[in-house]
């Protein structure tokens, strides 16, 4: 880590884990859950939320000592709207179907509490290199709890990651079907996500004693 | 019958939390007392009533393609949807700031319930998410975009209330230490959540309306079935 000093690292490093957004902070639940049915698009719309995040807070951090404090809110949702419509644009150029898919979510990463937050708690304090390490940070502590939530909503709902068939064919009968496994259609439905994200929750706590609440 | 429809469906079949997640953030970070509880769901009924049919006429009249056509016939071909996201999020940050003026205005005592919840409304994701899916589910009129408005408000002001009300009894029991607070809050709202699902079949459960212009193929067996039943009853009856 030659290039980042000890303390900047550890902003990318502590969103990851103890200080995660999703389980620690409770920031940006919302996209959450509603778009990990499928790995895919539990990547792609952590790619979008990184990208928004990494900019923005640049962006924010280099125009902080010239926002009145007063109508701080309606600049930083311009910031994120800007970014956001940047996104959507080129997702429906180069993956129309998955953005069709992510429907209003794209949309509403502009309301996502992360990205407020952090502009928030950090941006806004500190200088341009340091946001946008905190923003890409806490953009792959969302990026985590996506991707594992999508992991498991897809294996065991339709049997796949990322559209290939790991477990073998349903209807063929091959692979872990042969012996009689079936899919769990369950967990394609959205309810199953709060409850994943739910034992994340728990076992994350379970195994450092120091996030416990009463 | 239109708006009835679209009444319960919004508060029970697509309930803004427990169909879409949408505005959990605050639901999970407000909903410790059913007190402030009460007062942050009204204040999003209060605001999505205005936010959506103003966001209605914005899409109507400048956004969608070929909207700009009252301008004149040389502007008829724009599409300036791509600026959808910001417009309504302008309007929202806007009327979030005009409500909160005219309530101290005109309603103290309402301004000092509502007052602090107001500001923290702005980034609620119901409020740009019922924007967004009035515009993305094409409502037709200015009074279903009202209509929507009010009853997902409604919507999610049952969900946080009944969280609300759970989260405080709950206290009383005996949870695994590391699913104390927000873990268990996580699990309860996907039981609710599945508990909201068997809303799913209030409308399509046999009236006219749902009939009148389903696929062909679910026609027929609507049809199957009906006949089945009535095979049934008639050999019961024999």
């Amino acid at each position: 880590m030659g290039l980042l000093s000890k303390k900047d690292a550890k902003l990318i490093t502590d969103p990851l884990a103890d200080n995660n957004p999703i389980t620690i902070q409770v920031l940006g639940i919302c996209s959450a859950l509603a778009i990990t049915a499928q790995l895919k698009a539990s990547i792609v719309m952590s790619l979008s939320v990184l990208f928004v995040m990494g900019v923005g807070n640049v962006v924010i951090s280099l125009i902080r000592n010239i926002i009145p404090s007063k109508i701080r809110i309606i600049v930083q949702l311009t910031v994120v709207a800007a970014l956001v419509i940047i996104v959507d644009q080129v997702l429906k150029a180069y993956a129309y179907s998955l953005s069709k898919e992510l429907s209003v979510f794209i949309g509403l990463i502009i309301t996502n509490c992360i990205i407020m937050g952090r502009f928030e708690a950090f941006a806004l304090g500190n200088g341009p290199w340091k946001s946008f390490l905190d923003g890409i940070g806490n953009a792959l502590g969302y990026a985590v709890i996506l991707v594992i939530v999508g992991f498991f909503r897809e294996l065991l709902g339709s049997g796949t990651l990322l559209g290939f068939k790991v477990l073998g064919d349903p209807i063929e009968k091959t692979g872990l079907y042969a012996i009689g496994y079936e899919n769990n259609g369950f967990m394609l439905l959205s309810p199953m996500a709060l409850i994943v994200v739910g034992i994340i929750i728990w076992v994350q706590r379970s195994r450092n004693k120091d996030l416990i609440e009463d | 019958m239109e708006h009835l429809e679209l009444f319960f469906k919004s508060i029970f079949i697509d309930n803004m939390v427990f169909a879409t997640f949408l505005g959990m953030c605050s639901y999970l970070a407000v909903s410790k007392k059913v007190s402030t509880a009460v007062g942050l769901g009204a204040a999003v009924i209060f605001v999505l009533a205005v936010t959506v049919p103003v966001n209605w006429l914005l899409d109507q009249y400048i956004l969608q393609p070929g909207a700009l056509t009252w301008l004149g016939a040389e502007y008829a071909d724009y599409d300036l949807s791509f600026l959808s996201f910001i417009m309504f999020i302008a309007t929202i940050a806007t009327m979030v700031q005009l409500v909160e003026i005219v309530v101290e205005k005109f309603s103290p005592s309402l301004y000092n319930s509502l007052g602090i919840f107001l500001p923290l409304i702005a980034v609620n994701c119901a409020i740009l998410g019922g924007s967004l899916f009035m515009q993305s589910r094409e409502i037709e009129s200015i009074g279903l975009a009202f209509n929507y408005g009010i009853s997902s408000g409604i919507g999610w002001f049952l969900a946080i209330l009944a969280i609300a009300a759970i989260r405080e009894k709950i206290r009383y029991s005996n949870v695994p230490a590391p699913l104390r607070g927000l873990g268990i809050t996580f699990i309860i709202t996907g039981l609710m959540a599945i508990g909201f699902m068997s809303f799913g079949g209030m409308l399509t459960g046999g009236d006219d309306e749902a009939t009148k212009e389903p696929e062909t193929a679910q026609v027929e067996q609507v049809k199957e079935k009906e006949q089945k039943l009535a095979e049934n009853t008639t050999t019961i009856n024999e």
